[in-house]
């Protein structure tokens, strides 16, 4: 009991002592603002691959479960197509879903671009296309839970499949899937932690690496895990103002 | 009617079965429609008279059979069905408004987009349309604001809004509240007395024989009777119309 009172009296009596050794001394803050940057760009060009990816995953799988039966009734070249290309879709949804995204940054690193050393633009592509197999769901989820109806009304007024889906059913589905959009971006943002595996100097790493040096793990680590806490916090709120916005348009 | 009929929609031994023919929902129709017709489909549900309706613009594709809109088969391998569903206004059970855009815009889009109309033209001829049905004031809400009454009524107008050469109506009033029955009707009524060609499907059987020039009775598929509604209600020849009528009249 004593020894505890003891170090938990030390510890704040050293706080700034902590401070300067973790941050200060031989300008580790600027680990720290480098893992940052990377941990930001990452996350942020993750986001962007994997929203490109989704919408295209996402307009292949739902363009042949909803023109299935046209296009299997005329048999042509676009039947074969959309097979061949919903195929495709579907293997990639499966692998990516059906594996931990550590290891297919590990694969992507060490075996598919095994040239390359540039471990940031490798992360960003990784986590972009992990990203883009969930936005592909969230999408094609918010496309198939829009009422046929809507469907059937563009294509009632001489609307063929692709402008009903731009002008009718895409402006729908972003309304609905914006905020399960900004929570996959969430979730990207905390999984980039793991881009340290292939010597990416992310925030994670940044504190990681700091502790190793100065044997001190309090101040680092938290500030790490305040870091992730702030960007979620931020995000979170936007989620919110973004709900409750297009709550109000609705009325 | 005048004796120099033309034909704008002629469908040949049309049939729509699914589960490999397990299920018959046309099996056979043949029918034609002529200008300026208001013809109105009766019949139990199940009996076919949806999926004909339905048919007609392809929302349905058919097993086989032919459908002609001036003179043209709709259902070749080759036609620009979205060019064809043009002349041909739907308006459907559930009204199938666009939630997230204003009246306005829902009567506008497809004006500006399909026939390239001018912004400025299209809300013109659209707030046109919106006091002749007696809702000019409502162009900029929405249509979570409206009741369905109103819903239905905009979107007979947003249909016309295309000029189309026939309008299909598919139980326009059975999700409606009783007591706005009436105000859908009337647009209709209205609208048959332009002249415009329709086809309804409807439990209605009393804007049926008011406002049909020929009533056809459908089940299990295929046509039983067609007449004017004089003979089909007054004088019932099959056994199955007698049936029916005597279970909804």
């Amino acid at each position: 009991m004593e020894q505890l009172l003891y170090n938990i009296e030390l510890f704040f009596y050293d706080l700034k002592g902590q401070f300067i050794l973790n941050f200060i001394e031989k300008d580790r803050y600027k680990t720290m603002l480098t893992g940052l940057e990377n941990t930001l760009k990452i996350t942020i060009a993750a986001a962007i691959i994997g929203i490109l990816i989704g919408i295209l995953l996402a307009t292949i799988r739902s363009t042949y479960d909803k023109n299935y039966e046209t296009l299997k009734r005329h048999k042509g070249l676009k039947y074969y197509l959309m097979s061949i290309l919903n195929f495709v879709a579907q293997t990639y949804l499966t692998i990516i879903r059906g594996t931990p995204v550590v290891v297919q940054l590990l694969i992507f690193f060490f075996i598919i671009f095994a040239s390359s050393k540039n471990g940031v633009a490798i992360a960003m592509l990784t986590f972009g296309v992990n990203s883009g197999a969930y936005v592909a769901e969230i999408f094609r989820g918010g496309i198939m839970s829009i009422d046929n109806g809507q469907f059937e009304a563009g294509y009632s007024l001489g609307f063929n499949y692709f402008q009903t889906m731009l002008y009718i059913i895409i402006p729908q589905v972003l309304k609905n899937v914006l905020p399960m959009l900004l929570n996959e971006f969430i979730a990207l943002l905390k999984e980039t932690s793991v881009a340290g595996y292939v010597a990416v100097t992310d925030i994670t790493r940044a504190g990681n690496v700091i502790r190793g040096t100065t044997f001190s793990p309090f101040m680092p680590l938290i500030a790490v895990a305040l870091f992730y806490l702030v960007m979620v916090l931020i995000l979170t709120r936007v989620v919110r103002k973004v709900e409750r916005r297009l709550r109000k348009s609705e009325r | 009617m005048n004796d120099n009929k033309e034909v704008l929609i002629k469908v040949t031994n049309l049939k729509k079965h699914y589960n490999n023919g397990a299920v018959k929902a046309l099996d056979g129709v043949t029918a034609e429609i002529y200008k300026g017709e208001v013809v109105v489909i009766i019949g139990p549900s199940g009996s076919g008279k949806s999926t004909f309706l339905r048919s007609l613009n392809l929302l349905e594709l058919p097993t086989s059979g032919t459908i002609e809109l001036d003179g043209i088969d709709i259902t070749g391998k080759h036609v620009n069905i979205n060019k064809h569903r043009q002349k041909m206004g739907m308006v459907f059970q559930h009204f199938n408004l666009f939630p997230n855009m204003t009246i306005l815009r829902n009567m506008t889009l497809a004006p500006t987009k399909l026939l390239k109309k001018k912004p400025a033209e299209a809300e013109k001829h659209a707030r046109e349309l919106l006091s002749r049905v007696g809702l000019a004031d409502r162009a900029d809400a929405y249509p979570s604001q409206l009741s369905g009454g109103q819903k239905q009524r905009i979107a007979i107008v947003r249909a016309l809004c295309m000029e189309p050469e026939v309008m299909l109506f598919d139980e326009p009033t059975s999700a409606l509240d009783p007591e706005m029955v009436g105000e859908v009707l009337d647009v209709m009524k209205e609208l048959a007395a332009e002249g415009m060609t329709m086809i309804v499907v409807t439990h209605e059987m009393g804007f049926a024989r008011e406002v049909a020039d020929r009533v056809i009775f459908m089940d299990g598929g295929v046509i039983i009777e067609q007449g004017i509604p004089e003979e089909i209600f007054n004088h019932p020849k099959s056994e199955r119309l007698q049936n029916f009528l005597a279970k909804v009249l």
